[in-house]
């Protein structure tokens, strides 16, 4: 319990049945990336790109082929077309995240 | 906490624990507990720390500065504010703070600041609660969260939030792990206090639980099927009528605009009830409620009956409930149609007007089909009133003009295709089932305008209006 000023009524009641899971966990890693569909997403931080265009060498070495997409801006969530996009035609995404 | 000994609970906040800090320091072996800051009193050898209120609440402290004694770790005597006599009686001491005034009244303890209340009332009655917590993260929006959880009907949703599922179960004597029903189409037992999440969610006010129980419990029955009227493709949802002194009590509207807008009693029972069979029965739109149209009543719909100015007894006596009692009746429902009749001073007539009205539910050309309500507004109410005509008598009169022509019904007949059978009927043929079609008497004072609300297959193929008794609120 906190009297002091923290945060409050962060907490509440499940209206449902509870038979979905509270929480949604991340999906396992795959063990291996044959036969995946693996999407490079370039948030638009200065040289993501050289960090992907590696990993994509990287991975053709592999015979892993990769599909490439980009944010317009690391400042703003991915717009939701993106999003779609990369949900239907990838299984695995690798995110270039930081400068 | 001392077995044997004298007690204090204080607060810095308070003038009299101020005024009555040289006493305090002048108690053998005393124990003080300081509600705000635990470095006063100061010079007292054994100050605890109760910023966070645990001794006050067990000791049910209401009043600083409380003075108490304890005898074999029982709490023998306790004396509020300061009293001269009762504290040197209480303490054994001749003289206490010869130079202080005689008496001055105590402060409110903190444990009854309003800014605590919620994590008061959560810490000493949270474990009535079985419901699983969620988390809300920090960077989430509380209502956004909400939406993302799949709780919502499209509008935004109050925060059940443990303190406001607490105050909303204050609003009935029932327990909260009491089930009320089962609620379709995922077939769950639902409690009294999901019920008061889902009657938080949809905004409700504590006093109205009682009244959202009765409905859960009414829709949850064989007979009025939620389930069927839930995963028909027909556009009707479940609708409420409420009767009884819980309509005034609680500030229903049965008035201007009853079956609108801007009643909060009305609008956020009849949305619990839909969010009920949303969220712990499963039911949602596109999963198994195939509604083809929907209506926007499906959002909510609840109105109360105008018992006083009514010509006939209230709709819930019709159907059982002892006068006097409040109730609610559930039944199928579209959205309400007006039907205007600004002419008709005679009951005769002004029952024809209406029996037109309702021959186009479901479809003009077909007889047993959907129930149906009638609105009765009150400027056509007067009509029967001044005529003396009962609700039943009524009801014969509709009865009777909506005996429809079997040749006018026949598929084909007027050029349209729909219609009964070719001489499926032997002569004329009732627009609705017996007891298909309910009457209530709501609205405004002026508008010579009642409303037809049609419904869904009735009988027990279908879904039939239920009644039942709202449990008293005390």
């Amino acid at each position: 319990m906190d009297l002091t000023g923290g945060p409050r009524g962060r907490t509440v009641l499940d209206p449902t049945d509870e038979r979905a899971a509270a929480h949604r966990v991340p999906r396992p890693r795959p063990v291996s990336l044959d036969g995946l569909r693996v999407g490079l997403l370039d948030i638009s931080k200065p040289r993501g790109d050289v960090f992907l265009d590696r990993l994509a060498e990287l991975l053709a070495e592999r015979g892993v082929r990769v599909r490439r997409y980009a944010k317009p801006t690391f400042t703003k969530p991915a717009p939701v077309d993106l999003r779609r996009e990369i949900v239907a035609e990838c299984d695995v995404v690798i995110e270039a995240l930081a400068d | 906490m001392p077995r044997d000994g004298l007690v204090a609970v204080v607060k810095r906040d308070c003038p009299t624990c101020r005024l009555v800090e040289p006493v305090l320091r002048q108690l053998p072996g005393l124990v003080v507990y300081s509600q705000d800051d635990p470095a006063f009193p100061a010079d007292v050898a054994d100050v605890r720390d109760d910023t966070g209120l645990e001794v006050s609440l067990a000791l049910d402290i209401q009043t600083v500065p409380t003075l108490l004694r304890f005898t074999g770790g029982e709490v023998a005597e306790r004396t509020e504010g300061w009293l001269r006599p009762a504290w040197e009686e209480l303490a054994g001491v001749a003289v206490l703070g010869p130079e202080l005034p005689e008496h001055r009244p105590g402060c409110g303890s903190r444990t009854g600041d309003p800014e605590f209340a919620d994590e008061l009332l959560v810490r000493t009655q949270g474990d009535r609660l079985g419901s699983r917590r969620i988390e809300i993260s920090a960077l989430e929006d509380e209502l956004e969260a909400l939406f993302d959880r799949g709780w919502s009907d499209g509008l935004p949703v109050v925060p059940p939030t443990p303190a406001r599922v607490l105050r909303m179960l204050a609003g009935t004597s029932r327990a909260a792990h009491e089930v009320v029903g089962v609620v379709p189409p995922n077939l769950v037992e639902v409690t009294v206090e999901k019920v008061a999440v889902n009657a938080v969610l949809a905004g409700c006010r504590p006093e109205y639980l009682p009244v959202v129980l009765a409905a859960v419990q009414a829709a949850c029955t064989e007979e009025f099927n939620a389930h069927g009227l839930l995963a028909t493709t027909w556009s009707a949802g479940p609708a409420i009528v409420v009767n009884g002194p819980v309509v005034r009590a609680i500030g229903m509207n049965s008035g201007g605009n009853a079956l609108g807008q801007g009643n909060r009693a009305n609008l956020t029972i009849g949305r619990a009830l839909q969010l009920v069979i949303r969220n712990v029965g499963g039911g949602r739109p596109g999963e198994v409620d195939r509604a083809a149209l929907g209506n926007p009543g499906k959002l909510g719909f609840c109105f109360a009956e105008d018992e006083q100015g009514s010509p006939w007894e209230p709709l819930s006596v019709s159907r059982g409930i002892e006068p006097g009692a409040s109730a609610v009746t559930v039944f199928a429902a579209e959205g309400p149609r007006g039907l205007a009749d600004q002419i008709s001073r005679t009951p005769e007539s002004l029952a024809r007007s209406l029996a037109a009205g309702l021959r186009g539910v479901a479809h003009p050309k077909l007889p047993m089909a959907f129930d149906a309500t009638l609105v009765v507004s009150p400027e056509h109410a007067r009509v029967f009133a001044a005529a003396g005509w009962s609700r039943s008598r009524l009801e014969r009169a509709l009865g009777e003009a909506l005996l429809l022509d079997a040749a006018e019904l026949e598929r084909g007949a007027g050029g349209i295709e729909e219609g009964i059978r070719a001489r499926a009927a032997g002569g004329p043929v009732p627009k609705f089932r017996p007891g298909g079609l309910l009457i209530v008497h709501a609205g405004g004072g002026a508008g010579m305008f009642s409303a037809v609300i049609g419904g869904w297959v009735g009988g027990p193929g279908g879904s039939q209006p239920v009644t039942r008794e709202v449990a008293p609120w005390t």
